[in-house]
């Protein structure tokens, strides 16, 4: 059952490219991507057994796959992510579409791998693979900058992964059978001095993925340079990798070293809160602006997560999934908006809840759900991780607090640069509405407001994990 | 018990009925189905609310569950709703004036077209749902999804013309400046959680938990749900934003700046009572800062002539007139303000409405004058709610004021006193408004004068309804001394854990009125033979423009803190982020590259092919060195000495 998560993709993506015909390729595509959630659901409500088979005997890595909530979360993540990416911009004009969605699947397959591996070595595999194809799309069918910024990109995180492959190295040379299952490696026999190296290893890979600051720069331009779709995968679900290696490896593996850096990576974090809602007041590029917003909103994940507390824990959980979600509807708003107007510079939008008043309100919902409003996804989950803040400080609790008030005022300007006022020549000019890319979009709202109202679905389904962790 | 969960249900589901009715269906329904729906689902709501309130007289307070929202192995946050006797009437004056301004919206905004009249009545049954949702709830957390809930109703219908960047810019104003506050109500919430593991009220609002609670801790959480307060009931220094406010469409202004929504922190303050009362200096900090701003406002609508401006700042003083009667301890003195001021300033900002109007969207009353005879119901009934608000007896307002500065007379007569100037004021600015309104010639242009018409029944039943509650309404709260039983304290009885008990004399409560009612009938009088003849002109003497500009506090607020944050956001965005951080790595990368320029091989100028042959190099190599296991075994030897 879980290795469908990845042959499905794989193979897909292998027929693809053998698919001339834009719409069919789009279409088979759609498709594949739908069967996967339809699993992806199926799993969420089901306890799957774990499958194991030889991989590289003579390195004793085994190829392991095995869910847990944590697990299952992201993965219904990225399956609702794929479908929801593909639909959406299906209209979008690229060259060579069917590699372009190739390469999309691939990636897919790699996220997929990512949270499954219960193996490092597979884990790292994984890891890669899942970047690979996004270097191509990103410095293929990105914007005019692309090289220099692909090229930043790649090193930057390449230079990361390479550190998590020391790190796991490391930790093989100190298991007894030179084993990498994550159960080896928790018991694995190290010294105090040598957690912490092995801790800072993989955390640098980590961080920059994540990105915390001031490891962020990559990410900005990444994302505004790549194409949107590549863009929404990257920022709905990629960066929940170093989120996720957090929570799977890193707190399991050294939780000594965990506690005892809780102060200064909280800290770390919440300037970078600070920092990146400061820089979003001033941007005018709407995917600039959703970028840096994203970075405010991951970096609070961080601090959560590293506060140890059973409650901001539990916030990040569903947070991880909240969101992904909400991420991408406000991308997919800012791909139609850049579709449809030829700009990205807010400044000469102004007037679309005149001119696309549907448009112009599902903005408006995930703008709320960007600013975390009750009864929204994202209330849930910061509420729970300000808490653990909370009780692991006040004071920088209440620091981090501010960034709400700055999340209003960054977001609300966005709305009203681009929903409000006089209709602007940009947004005059703009085509019918994408019927296609709305419906997704009132679905993915109707998630927002659903999980906001009623979160218990996802906090049964990341109790076991929680249990787990806290058990450390 | 399960039929108080169906009725509970019903007061809340309608309004949000209503919100999905005309919200999905905006381009579909007529106007007229529109305007009865929306209107009928709050009748629908209030008829449910006089049951509900009903139910408390005889049975007590009822607490449902329908299902918990946030269940972790440490915190359980459930959907609970309570109604006692404080959320009943709060019930029945939401639904009740509510019903009265959906009723007379259905009028007023007749002039939208049919898709934006149903935003319009949505985004009004919303904020009904959302503050139904505050008074109901039986938690803190509840509380906050209907505050936070109905400051983004505010803020939809301050900018409900969206068309106009000012009007935006107020919107998001008013926004902004409520989340400042929002935050303070949110670390409240987290601290009561880290102290006492619940926020329910029915486990918070007890002696156990206040004896589990040091002073600090309830200082601190007090004060930090005062700054809650502070933002949604526009005290300083965050009021700001309801004058701004005004750019919403008038019966908005009735209904969420002047009657509901910005009483929303006296309720919240009266429901945790008996945290407040456990700590001297919170109740000071509460009435110093109300009655600071119940004089600020107070001088600045002296000054105003835009006729929505002066009952905007009207607003923020009688608001403030609340707080001091909170700080006081006289919390029912203080929901009884909250009443009487929800029917008086609800008919004077309807009323506004029926001059503006006929006034052709014309707000300056120095354009005004001499409407009385044109418009004698509008006439009437403001005249009505002039009176009330100015104290006179026996209209309501005399009461519920009158109460608030006995009990502060009571705690310290410096309070009094400055109640008394602010009580001056407030005559004076009122009747002022009236008559510079209402009286003497009309100073508008011809054209207006042809058409001056007085308003249609949707609009004036409302007038007439609210006149006489604010003729009469005083009833609820007549004192002892006068013979009365003071209901409202009755009611309050199981809510206020300490209630306000009056040592005064009989004698001296008597002399306290018999002050108060003089000093504000006189500064009436001034206002009326002045401004019944003359209007103001551009204040001249130094103290006026003072006034006029508002105290220049936004203009501080400009320059000491909106420009600065601005200009550090932009050098952290310039300087630091690009120039800083982005600059080292883009040096340590200009140092690969330049290195990698050196080696490179295959140069065909697709940069995209360049990478492609870096990774499967890369993936090249990372294979064969996994392979080679004596490489492995060389790396296991290096790391394990």
């Amino acid at each position: 059952m879980l290795i469908s998560f990845l042959l499905l993709p794989i193979l897909t993506a292998i027929v693809l490219l053998f698919v001339k015909k834009d719409t069919m390729a789009s279409s088979l595509a759609i498709g594949a991507s739908i069967a996967t959630l339809a699993l992806a659901v199926f799993a969420s409500f089901n306890t799957l057994a774990a499958f194991d088979m030889a991989w590289l005997p003579s390195l004793n890595s085994r190829f392991t796959l095995q869910v847990d909530g944590l697990a299952k979360i992201l993965i219904l993540l990225t399956a609702i992510s794929l479908p929801a990416i593909l639909i959406s911009t299906a209209h979008n004009e690229y060259k060579q579409k069917n590699i372009f969605l190739s390469l999309l699947l691939f990636t897919q397959a790699g996220l997929m791998g990512v949270f499954l591996a219960g193996d490092a070595l597979l884990f790292y595999f994984f890891w890669e693979l899942a970047l690979i194809p996004v270097y191509f799309l990103c410095s293929i069918w990105g914007g005019e900058k692309r090289i220099a910024i692909t090229f930043k990109f790649f090193i930057y995180t390449f230079l990361g992964s390479l550190f998590m492959l020391i790190g796991i190295l490391f930790l093989n040379a100190h298991t007894e059978a030179h084993s990498f299952s994550i159960q080896a490696f928790i018991h694995a026999n190290l010294t105090n001095g040598q957690k912490i190296t092995a801790f800072a290893l993989f955390f640098i890979a980590f961080a920059i993925k994540m990105p915390i600051f001031p490891l962020h720069t990559w990410q900005p331009d990444t994302y505004e340079q790549s194409p949107t779709a590549v863009t929404m995968v990257m920022s709905a679900v990629m960066v929940k990798m170093g989120l996720y290696g957090i929570l799977r490896w890193l707190l399991p593996l050294f939780p000594v070293a965990f506690a005892a850096h809780t102060n200064v990576v909280v800290i770390i974090s919440v300037l970078g809160i600070m920092y990146a809602s400061f820089i979003a007041i001033r941007q005018d590029d709407i995917k600039r602006l959703i970028a840096y917003s994203s970075i405010a909103h991951i970096g609070l994940m961080n601090a959560a997560i590293f506060t140890g507390t059973g409650i901001a824990i539990q916030g990040a959980l569903i947070q991880l999934f909240s969101h992904g979600i909400n991420v991408l509807g406000l991308w997919i708003i800012a791909d139609i908006l850049e579709q449809q107007t030829g700009t990205r510079s807010m400044q000469q939008m102004g007037g679309l809840a005149k001119k696309q008043p549907t448009l112009a309100i599902l903005l408006v919902g995930f703008a709320l759900a960007n600013i975390a409003m009750p009864l929204t996804n994202a209330f849930v989950g910061e509420f729970l991780m300000f808490n653990g803040l909370f009780i692991l400080n006040p004071w920088i609790a209440a620091f981090a607090g501010i960034s709400i008030i700055l999340a209003a005022i960054y977001t609300l300007n966005m709305v009203q640069k681009v929903a409000y006022g006089e209709i602007s020549e940009k947004i005059n000019a703009m085509p019918a509405p994408n019927k296609a890319a709305q419906a997704v979009l009132i679905i993915l709202l109707i998630i927002v407001f659903v999980t906001g109202l009623y979160p218990e679905p996802l906090f049964t389904l990341t109790a076991d994990t929680l249990e787990q962790l806290l058990a450390k | 018990m399960a039929f108080m969960k169906i009725l509970i249900a019903f007061i809340l589901l309608w309004p949000l009925a209503g919100f999905l009715f005309n919200g999905l269906g905006r381009n579909y329904w007529s106007k007229k189905m529109i305007a009865y729906k929306a209107t009928g689902y709050i009748v629908a709501s209030f008829i449910a609310s006089i049951f509900a309130f009903l139910h408390v007289q005889t049975n007590g307070a009822v607490t449902v569950h329908y299902f918990d929202f946030i269940h972790t192995a440490s915190l359980t946050i459930p959907f609970d709703f309570k109604v006692d006797a404080l959320s009943s009437l709060f019930l029945l004056v939401i639904t009740g004036v509510g019903s009265l301004i959906h009723l007379y919206s259905s009028a007023y905004m007749q002039e939208e077209s049919a898709p934006h009249y149903a935003r319009y009545f949505a985004y009004l049954n919303l904020f009904i749902f959302s503050m139904l949702l505050l008074v109901l709830g039986d938690n803190y957390i509840i509380m906050f999804m209907g505050w936070e809930g109905v400051g983004l109703c505010s803020y939809l219908l301050i900018g409900y013309w969206f068309s106009n960047g000012n009007y935006n810019y107020a919107a998001k104003k008013a926004f902004i400046m409520n989340r400042i506050g929002d935050l303070g109500f949110l670390l409240a919430i987290f601290w009561l959680i880290a102290k006492l593991g619940t926020v329910s009220y029915s486990e918070v609002l007890t002696a156990e938990s206040i004896a589990k609670l040091s002073t600090a801790d309830i200082t601190g959480i007090t004060l930090l749900l005062f700054v809650g307060a502070m933002g949604k009931s526009a005290q300083i220094p965050l009021f700001t934003w309801l004058p701004d406010a005004m750019a919403g469409p008038t019966p908005v202004s009735a209904l969420i700046h002047a009657a509901t929504m910005v009483t929303a922190g006296i309720y919240m303050i009266t429901r945790s009572n008996i945290l407040f009362s456990h700590s001297e200096i919170t109740q000071n900090i509460v009435a110093i800062i109300g009655i600071s701003t119940a004089l600020l406002a107070a001088t600045i609508a002296i000054k105003q002539n835009d006729i929505k401006k002066v009952l905007a700042y009207s607003t923020v003083s009688q608001l403030g007139y609340m707080f001091l009667g909170l700080g006081v301890g006289a919390y029912s003195g203080a929901v009884f303000h909250v009443i009487t001021h929800a029917f008086f300033k609800a008919l004077l900002f309807l009323g506004a409405g029926s001059v503006i109007h006929a006034m052709h969207h014309e707000q300056d009353i120095r354009k005004m004058g001499g409407l009385k005879s044109k418009l004698p119901i509008t006439h009437i009934t403001f005249l009505i709610g002039c009176i009330a608000i100015a104290g006179m007896p026996p209209f309501s307002g005399f009461f519920s004021k009158d109460e608030i500065l006995a009990a502060a007379f009571e705690k310290n007569k410096i309070y009094w006193v400055l109640g008394l100037i602010g009580a001056a004021m407030t005559a004076f600015y009122m009747f002022r408004l009236y008559a510079t309104t209402f009286l003497g010639k009309f100073r508008g242009s011809h054209e207006q004068e042809a058409h001056l018409h007085e308003s249609p029944l949707a609009m004036t039943l409302p007038l007439i309804v609210l006149a006489i509650l604010s003729a009469l309404g005083g009833a609820i709260g007549i004192p002892h001394i006068m013979g009365g039983h003071h209901w409202l304290t009755g009611q309050l009885s199981t809510i206020v854990s300490t209630p306000h008990e009056t040592s005064l004399a009989v004698s001296t409560e008597w002399i306290l009125m018999g002050v108060s009612v003089a000093i504000a009938a006189t500064s009436l009088l001034i206002a009326l033979s002045r401004y019944s003849k003359q209007t103001d002109e551009e204040p001249s003497s130094a103290m006026g423009k003072f006034f006029y500009n508002k105290w220049y506090i936004d203009e501080l607020y400009q320059k000491a803190i909106i420009e600065p944050l601005n200009e550090f956001a932009l050098f952290l965005k310039e300087f630091i982020e690009k120039k800083m951080i982005d600059g080292a790595v883009n040096g340590t990368g200009k140092l690969v590259q330049f290195s990698a320029r050196k080696v490179r091989l295959i140069q065909n100028g697709q940069a995209g092919y360049y990478i492609l042959f870096m990774v499967l190099g890369i993936i090249t190599l990372f294979l064969i060195w996994f392979n080679d296991i004596t490489i492995l075994r060389f790396i296991h030897t290096l790391f394990q000495k």
